[in-house]
């Protein structure tokens, strides 16, 4: 077991050793400490450090860094990840692999400093202009938050997408046992700039959109195919199933342990990627099952939306699915075990 | 007799700029310094969007097309992490000085080292000529029908001008590509500019006063004559920081 770490320094400490060499952004809570961090250590092994003039600025210099194919990541949160949109579509546009950590914080507009899950729809369906699919990795601590760092590189650059850590604000601050990874040598993508046009590049006027659209369509079929991660628990013969990601879901996890333990026959699915929806864990589930319960920390329940489309794909008698949307935080395993007696005894309506 | 100048490798595709607009000067002027340096074989751009976008059809070399006002960023990124490579923003006056003004000023704060050419029409030529933050007082355009007002729109931008004085730069210039004496001038200041950035100098940059006679409604050479009279009146031509090495 690894020294007790707090989450963000944890991430920081994760990419470098994971080889990325470019990090830009600008401050903003629940994200910053990963920024300072990286502002003294990136330089210890050679890396570059801009503390950028604007959220817009910095994410336009992770693409600088992607088109010269090294490692190249930047981290924020509420209206910061709104303004970096522009860039994130971009860097998927040009097919460049880059990694954004979203440190997720409540609300509309400015938001609040709350830890959140309020920007699960934009992550997965892509927040910028156009059709687009990030790869959306969603962690349940900070050991997983490390683990699922280095996944998103390699995901990111295998696919030539982006990859992004949707991580929340009580995860980026809180401390935990964390074992880092072992240090990676860093690289330099041939698909890269070298000054030296190795990697030619078709003309911005010669570019054909249908012919584009459709590798955008079979890469995105791949990433669905292959890609689906998640973590499940007594699924199989479980009258409800709970559906939850991140730090709710592993609150949820807890409560399903202490329902089991008082008779009800109570199951979970963690979803691990956001994007691509994990879709077979849907497959193993009792077929006779009740219902399915989303837990999440936002006001409207956006997942649930995910939920309900996997279950009307994987059933065919219509089952219900019942939202449990805890707004903000992280909901207490108590709170999620009494609304579960409220949903089996036809107090809280199904939505979907 | 006249000799013919070689047309630079990396820049031999045809390109599809109006008649008598100046980007295919300045972007030959660019191209031929880099390959008399031994460097357009070493070289990235980061392009802008406009007018300039053109230029991704044209040069076969390593290049990203920005997004819009977001070459300093980007250039920045670029050269961070590839200091042994030439970084090269290429932009115009609407895309450096109006919707990237934040990125274009703020690399030239840090200093990074990177040299940018930003082409100043007086407009915005792209979308059909509206006011930019270069347009003349004056000065009619589609948003300016009846003429720039200065007093509620702000008075022309002189961005040259605002580096050598307030920032520590390397090297900063305004030429012009409308007679061969200017043209050679410019020239002159692209390759201090690169030269800056070869030797990690820091930031050069050289805007290039071009005609624009599509939007302008002249001929091309009245508006070569345009610039000469009334366009220099507001940007004047030289060199406003020099290099120190030198």
């Amino acid at each position: 077991m690894g020294e007790m770490i707090k989450g963000n320094h944890a991430i920081a400490e994760a990419a470098v050793r994971f080889g990325a060499r470019l990090y830009a952004g600008y401050p903003i809570t629940p994200s910053t400490e990963i920024m300072e961090y990286i502002s003294w250590r990136m330089p210890e092994v050679g890396g570059a450090f801009v503390q950028a003039e604007s959220e817009i600025a910095g994410i336009n210099m992770v693409i600088g860094g992607a088109a010269c194919g090294v490692r190249s990541f930047t981290a924020s949160s509420g209206p910061g990840i709104s303004l970096k949109q522009e860039g994130i579509t971009q860097l998927y546009d040009e097919e460049l692999a880059a990694v954004i950590i979203n440190v997720v914080r409540y609300g509309n507009g400015i938001g609040t400093l709350y830890s959140a899950q309020c920007d699960y729809l934009r992550e997965t369906r892509g927040g910028g202009n156009g059709d687009y699919r990030p790869i959306v990795l969603c962690p349940s601590s900070i050991q997983e938050a490390v683990d699922l760092l280095g996944v998103a590189f390699d995901l990111s650059e295998k696919y030539r997408t982006v990859a992004v850590l949707m991580t929340e604000g009580a995860l980026g601050q809180m401390m935990e046992p964390c074992d880092l990874p072992e240090f990676i040598e860093p690289k330099r993508y041939p698909w890269g700039f070298d000054g030296k046009y190795s990697y030619k590049k078709v003309g911005i006027f010669e570019r054909d959109s249908m012919k584009e659209a459709v590798a955008m369509n079979e890469k995105n079929a791949v990433i669905k195919e292959n890609e689906q991660r998640w973590a499940d628990v007594d699924v199989e013969d479980a009258d409800y199933v709970f559906v939850s990601f991140g730090l709710p879901g592993r609150s949820t996890e807890g409560a399903v342990e202490e329902l089991r333990k008082a008779g009800h026959k109570v199951g979970i699915i963690r979803p691990i990627t956001a994007w691509p929806f994990p879709e077979k864990a849907f497959e193993k589930v009792n077929p006779n099952v009740k219902g399915f319960i989303s837990v999440e920390a936002n006001a409207t329940g956006q997942m649930v939306e995910d939920v309900a489309l996997t279950v009307k794909k994987k059933f065919s008698d219509n089952k219900p699915v019942y939202s449990l949307a805890y707004v903000y935080g992280i909901p207490e395993m108590e709170k999620i075990q009494k609304d579960y007696e409220k949903i089996a005894a036809g107090e809280i309506k199904e939505v979907f | 007799m006249a000799k013919a100048r070689k047309i630079p490798e990396i820049a031999k595709k045809p390109s599809s700029f109006c008649p008598g607009c100046g980007h295919g000067i300045a972007i030959r002027l660019i191209t031929e310094c880099l390959e008399e340096m031994g460097q357009d074989t070493n070289v990235m751009f980061g392009i802008g969007v406009g007018c300039s976008s053109l230029l991704g059809g044209v040069l076969e070399t390593d290049r990203l097309h920005c997004l819009h006002g977001r070459a300093g960023a980007v250039c920045t990124g670029m050269k961070r992490v590839s200091p042994n490579q030439m970084v090269v923003s290429y932009q115009g006056d609407g895309d450096a000085y109006s919707i990237g003004i934040g990125e274009t000023t703020s690399a030239a704060y840090r200093n990074e080292n990177i040299s940018v050419f930003v082409v100043n029409n007086t407009n915005y030529g792209m979308t059909g000529g509206q006011m930019s933050n270069t347009t003349l007082p004056g000065q009619k355009t589609t948003t300016s029908v009846l003429g720039r007002d200065c007093a509620i729109t702000g008075s022309p931008i002189k961005f040259p001008e605002l580096v050598s004085d307030q920032f520590n730069v390397a090297y900063a210039a305004r030429g012009a590509v409308t007679t061969p004496a200017e043209i050679n001038k410019t020239k002159k200041y692209i390759k201090e500019a690169l030269t800056a950035q070869l030797n990690g100098e820091g930031y050069s940059v050289v805007e290039i006063l071009s005609a624009c006679p599509t939007n302008w409604g002249m001929t091309p050479l009245q508006s070569v004559e345009h610039i000469h009279t009334k366009v220099v009146e507001h940007f004047p031509l030289g060199e406003y920081k020099t290099r120190e090495a030198k």
